[in-house]
């Protein structure tokens, strides 16, 4: 267990630094974030009443668009380097492998939301009528249930033709509950529209499923690439 | 009645679609079986 | 085994047949609906069949994974490919079936946007089946049926609790059942179901020649130029 998560926190680290150095692609995802707000922002331009039951679709959709750039490239470094070849034939947990690329993508897209938020705020002239505090938690859950996954299904289409299209054609479908799950909440949380709870629970319990899921099957992946 | 008209659609286009899909299904086979007796012979 | 599909062929011919003449003239015409309720006599066994057949993929897949069976795989294949084709009948009959009767051709009720989902999910593993160029695809597919099977209780569940928020019209049968209707209906259900069978078996049955086929071609690469005739013929495997 131990080796396990220091394996997966080197890795992560490393992964951390190397995208540090060449600070190129992170350039260029957060612009492409940017434009997506702004292009949303842009097409729909709703009432102050519209905009909070529409706002948690638009916004999640848009959160799905820059966390499906951000994921295309999670396994490219390896690819490249023949990396996964290695990882095979070593003795460290295949497990810390996906922790760490799960983690660094998390991290990643948390920072790209952290920056659109506060432009959707700004352009929908955002106000929570209920807890927004609810929100975080919503934030976090929704983004780790398309991360995990995403992460998942990018190493599933590794060996793929057309790679990067194959990775939404793969994590859309799946989503789906999550993603309901997070823009009702949205929904729910900014028009006070009820409690939020049910949905909440639905997407704690999709993470923990996918979470189990991912951690189980990713050996056999690895082994099968 | 126009509803009678959906209903007829709807049957059409369920005959239509597993027809073609049984059509390929035999074309694909009749191709095997011809690669296969070609293979034979060799 | 021929034998035993032929006459399968011939049950399932003649049960569609007879399925379609009750349904289209000894079932009685519906009070509130009208006629356009026999859809419901196609509607729903095309999707019971397509549900077995995703059941049989997802058995099939664990199987292979704990096996590395090839017949495991094709029968994986087989019913997959077969489901996603009932399943685009569902999908198609459904709203032709809505828009007379609600004026509407689409709704998120739960058992339309679950074979929805259901559809997406499994036209995703017949696309990474094709287009995936690792020798180990049928592993990747597998793995890709497990998800979809996790997923769909979750989407089941979720479009419920939505449902019951924001209620809208059910794409359901019409009210309780008249002997005649039922009878016609389980004619059919019959019917589609050894259908489904049957095209299963005939795409599985497709797949292992398939197989064959592709074997006896590296062989023969392998044996070297045509001019050139393999010191052993070639042998047809037997299964």
């Amino acid at each position: 267990m131990n080796s396990l998560w220091s394996l997966a926190l080197a890795t992560l680290v490393k992964d951390i630094r190397l995208e540090w150095r060449s600070k190129d692609a992170l350039n260029a995802m957060l612009f492409f974030s940017l434009l997506v707000v702004v292009i949303f922002s842009f097409s729909f331009d709703p009432s102050a009443e519209e905009s909070r039951q529409i706002a948690g679709g638009l916004i999640w959709v848009a959160f799905l668009f820059a966390a499906i750039v951000a994921l295309n490239q999670t396994w490219a470094r390896e690819l490249r380097n023949q990396v996964l070849d290695a990882y095979r034939v070593s003795p460290a947990p295949a497990n810390s492998l996906f922790l760490a690329k799960a983690l660094g993508n998390f991290l990643f897209v948390l920072i790209l939301e952290a920056l659109m938020t506060p432009l959707f705020i700004v352009f929908y002239n955002l106000r929570a009528l209920g807890p927004a505090w609810q929100l975080i938690p919503v934030g976090v859950l929704g983004t780790w249930a398309l991360v995990v996954n995403g992460t998942f299904f990018a190493a599933l289409s590794i060996r793929t033709r057309s790679r990067e299209i194959m990775l939404p054609l793969l994590l859309f479908p799946i989503s789906i509950p999550a993603i309901q799950g997070m823009v009702e909440a949205t929904r729910i949380i900014l028009a006070a529209d009820g409690s939020a709870r049910f949905w909440i629970v639905l997407l704690i319990t999709y993470d923990v499923v996918f979470t189990t899921a991912c951690l189980g099957l990713f050996g056999t992946i690895l082994q099968a690439e | 009645m126009n509803a009678v008209k959906f209903m007829f659609a709807a049957y059409i286009a369920t005959w239509l679609i597993h027809g073609i899909y049984l059509g390929t299904v035999v074309n694909r086979f009749k191709k095997l079986q011809s690669q296969l007796k070609e293979l034979g012979k060799k | 085994m021929k034998r035993a599909f032929t006459i399968l062929s011939i049950l399932t011919a003649l049960l569609l047949a007879y399925g379609l003449y009750q349904a289209l003239v000894v079932a009685p015409t519906e009070r509130t609906m009208g006629d356009i309720q026999r859809i419901f006599y196609y509607h729903v066994p095309n999707a019971w069949t397509a549900f077995c057949l995703f059941t049989v993929n997802l058995i099939a897949s664990v199987a292979y994974l704990i096996t590395k069976k090839v017949k495991a795989d094709a029968l994986a294949v087989a019913s997959a490919e077969v489901g996603v084709i009932f399943c685009t009948i569902v999908l198609v009959t459904g709203p032709i079936w809505a828009r007379p009767v609600w004026g509407i051709w689409w709704t998120w009720d739960v058992r339309l946007t679950t074979t929805l989902v259901l559809w997406l999910i499994y036209v995703a593993y017949l696309v990474l089946r094709r287009f995936s160029d690792s020798a180990q695809t049928p592993v990747l597919a597998a793995v890709l049926a497990v998800f979809g099977a996790l997923d769909v209780p979750l989407v089941y569940f979720s479009i419920w609790f939505f449902r019951t928020q924001h209620p809208q019209p059910v794409m359901g049968k019409g009210g309780s059942l008249d002997p005649q209707m039922l009878h016609a209906f389980l004619i059919n259900l019959l019917a589609f179901s050894c259908f489904g069978a049957m095209v299963c078996w005939a795409r599985y049955r497709l797949e292992m020649l398939h197989r064959e086929v592709d074997e006896l071609h590296a062989l023969e690469s392998l044996a070297g130029t045509d001019s050139v005739k393999p010191s052993m013929p070639l042998q047809r495997s037997s299964r």
